[in-house]
């Protein structure tokens, strides 16, 4: 079953590949070629595989519906395996071809590198999932957005969450050295101290390591009630099968690269009681309630990123049809004062290119299937 | 004390399996001396077939887990070195009378073949298997802290003694293994005194990879997520292993292994965890500074 899996995986890799390939042609005069872009190789490729999904489905959607500004969309795949390197790479190409929207990418760490290549270019940039707050903070240009939150949101309900919950316990911070990962674990610290509660530990890994082992036994001898781990599903499920291994019951908890059944696949049991935060389920709210049926109906959990990577081209194609043009300053235009009706709710765009969604909310993994919690 | 001695096992199970892989850069570079950088990645290849194994014989109806794991040691060995001995055939054996640069990058091509090979075959996302083998042992009780010790982990130290030992015997007390310390003296008067010098080259490719095999096998049941790209890291970590070592010396190799694997966990113990992989290399750095050829390498005498 699990090769059947493999071979499924493979053939999707594959068809990446063609889509990619398929570029050139993408320049007769009846379609638009928009583009997302995230990790489909790597160790975090199924995250990409949720920007893929929801992509996929936008595009058939929308050009079910009619297309945009009456052109079929054409959908084009890029890889950047979360490698920064990658990532300006596949930018500049994206932009030579001169695609009018890119949704992506997914890490924050090739986000913000990408951004730059966007920000001078005629090319719209709406991540689905980049929540480092420098990447609109220090935006690159006025054509640069994101449909998701912001880690200074994030980690002030990590914070506090934990502040709250955990007050007098052993906390540990441990972050993968990424922008993503990085920021998150400070801007929750940040929130914890001013709360009040001190951490007792603040460490810092490699990401594409297998062995945590002695950062475990380092957290067991420092009796660690939680670890905050600033990071990717990988790492963090590694950490906690490792704990569990070393008899520990610490919480682990984390942030939204958790909220990936793979995350589950990786730890098993050992993943009971992790703690993440992530914005309220888009897949209740009742706007995506024909689209999330869509998606289990082709075997497709839209969890995580996938309905976010939706919204951002429902709402860059809503911009366009506003603007009755594809070309960015237009674009822009529209994107700044509409506001949007997608998949993950109703928001407008602030001036730094943020949207107005609801907080995060605090979530809990039990027995392979995650759920909000009270806070 | 518990924590020191708690740190001192992660420590051994991760240098035994530095050491396995490493055993295989060494024994290539003492016959042939060339570093064969993909290595690693037969390693990454091993335990891929070992995790399909694994899958197929659970499929098949084959849940008792000690005859599975047995069953799978061997499919991932044969199937390991078969790839070894084709890999040497096809990109190194063409090339030996070439320029000494020449089967390096080939060798660095070798790599980069089989990551490829693997991303595409077995798709890129990362393979996991849920634990084994269970349970294992508290050693002391501190007041909260309790040595662990996995069953796991004493597995792979086990099985790294058992081959290191069965090896040193295969290469001091058998025929092969004679042939093997002559081809490294002195290749061309081997083939002089008639050792089979293609045939024992070979059989060097096919016993490392069959070791990294089972590096390969451990590594997943320890660590339970691989993927394509695991054969790069650790590949890294057991060359400097090797090198540190003495490469060309099997103990050499070993004991590169276990000072790696320690160096990083005992900095990773009392100091940040942000600079281990700074500390192993600064140690191979020093290491080499003082014994140029490495720990219990022979300083290659140059031969009038």
């Amino acid at each position: 079953m699990r090769r059947l899996t493999w071979i499924i995986a493979t053939l999707a890799a594959l068809a990446g590949l063609t889509a990619l390939t398929g570029c050139g042609d993408g320049s007769d005069d009846n379609t638009i070629p928009v583009a997302t872009v995230g990790p489909l190789t790597g160790q975090y490729a199924s995250n990409g595989q949720q920007m893929k999904q929801g992509a996929t489905l936008v595009v058939e959607d929308l050009n079910a519906a009619g297309g945009v500004l009456g052109k079929q969309l054409k959908l084009e795949i890029g890889d950047d395996a979360c490698d920064p390197k990658q990532a300006v790479a596949v930018a500049g190409q994206m932009v030579g071809e001169g695609v009018p929207l890119v949704a992506g990418h997914f890490c924050s760490g090739s986000s913000i590198p990408a951004s730059q290549i966007y920000g001078d270019a005629d090319t719209v940039m709406i991540s689905p999932a980049s929540t480092n707050p420098a990447l609109t903070d220090d935006r690159a240009g006025p054509n640069i957005y994101r449909v998701c939150g912001r880690d200074d949101q994030q980690g002030k309900v990590a914070g506090e969450y934990i502040a709250k919950h955990f007050a007098g316990k052993n906390i540990a911070f441990v972050h993968d050295k990424t922008a993503y990962g990085k920021g998150l674990a400070d801007e929750t610290k940040k929130a914890m101290n001013a709360a009040g509660l001190q951490e007792k530990l603040y460490e810092a890994i490699s990401a594409g390591e297998k062995d945590y082992s002695a950062l475990v036994s380092k957290l067991k001898r420092n009796d660690i009630d939680l670890i905050f781990l600033g990071g990717y599903h990988t790492e963090a499920g590694l950490i906690a099968r490792q704990m569990r291994g070393q008899g520990m019951d610490t919480v682990l908890m984390g942030g939204d690269a958790l909220v990936n059944q793979e995350y589950w696949s990786i730890t098993g049991k050992a993943g009971e009681g992790t703690l993440m935060t992530f914005s309220p389920d888009p897949r209740k709210n009742p706007a995506a309630k024909d689209v999330v049926a869509r998606f289990e109906a082709k075997g497709i959990e839209p969890e995580g990123y996938v309905l976010y990577t939706y919204a951002a081209m429902q709402a860059w194609a809503q911009a366009a049809e506003k603007a009755g043009s594809t070309a960015s300053s237009d674009v822009i235009k529209a994107l700044n004062d509409t506001e949007f009706d997608t998949v993950i709710g109703k928001f407008r765009f602030n001036e730094k290119g943020d949207p107005s969604l609801p907080p995060y909310a605090v979530y809990r993994w039990h027995d392979g299937d995650y759920a909000e919690i009270e806070k | 004390m518990e924590y020191f001695l708690q740190q001192l096992i992660n420590g051994i199970a991760l240098g035994s399996i530095y050491g396995l892989i490493a055993i295989g850069y060494t024994l290539v570079y003492g016959i042939i001396g060339m570093i064969n950088f993909a290595h690693g990645d037969v390693f990454m290849v091993g335990s891929f077939i070992a995790l399909i194994a694994f899958i197929g014989l659970l499929s098949i109806g084959i849940t008792f887990i000690p005859l599975a794991l047995i069953l799978v040691l061997l499919v991932a060995m044969l199937l390991t070195a078969v790839w070894g001995w084709t890999i040497e055939r096809v990109a190194y054996r063409p090339l030996r009378a070439s320029f000494r640069l020449a089967p390096l990058i080939t060798a660095i091509g070798m790599s980069i073949v089989l990551q490829n090979f693997v991303q595409v075959s077995q798709g890129a996302r990362v393979k996991t298997l849920q634990p084994v083998i269970t349970g294992g042992y508290e050693l002391m009780h501190a007041e909260n802290f309790a040595v662990s010790l996995s069953n796991i982990q004493i597995l792979i130290v086990v099985t790294t003694i058992a081959l290191m030992t069965a090896f040193w015997l295969l290469i001091d007390r058998t025929p092969l293994g004679r042939s093997l310390r002559a081809c490294e003296q002195d290749r061309m008067m081997a083939a002089l005194c008639g050792v089979n010098v293609d045939r024992t080259i070979s059989l060097t490719f096919v016993m490392g990879a069959a070791l990294a095999a089972v590096a390969g096998l451990l590594y997943l049941l320890y660590y339970g997520v691989i993927d394509f790209f695991i054969g790069f890291i650790a590949g890294i970590k057991a060359f400097t292993a090797a090198v540190l070592g003495g490469i060309g010396s099997l103990p050499g190799a070993m004991l590169g292994g276990m000072i790696i694997g320690l160096i990083e966990t005992f900095w990773s113990a009392y100091f940040t965890i942000e600079y281990k992989d700074v500390a192993a290399f600064s140690m191979l750095a020093l290491v080499l500074i003082f014994f140029p050829s490495g720990l219990l390498g022979r300083p290659e005498v140059e031969k009038v």
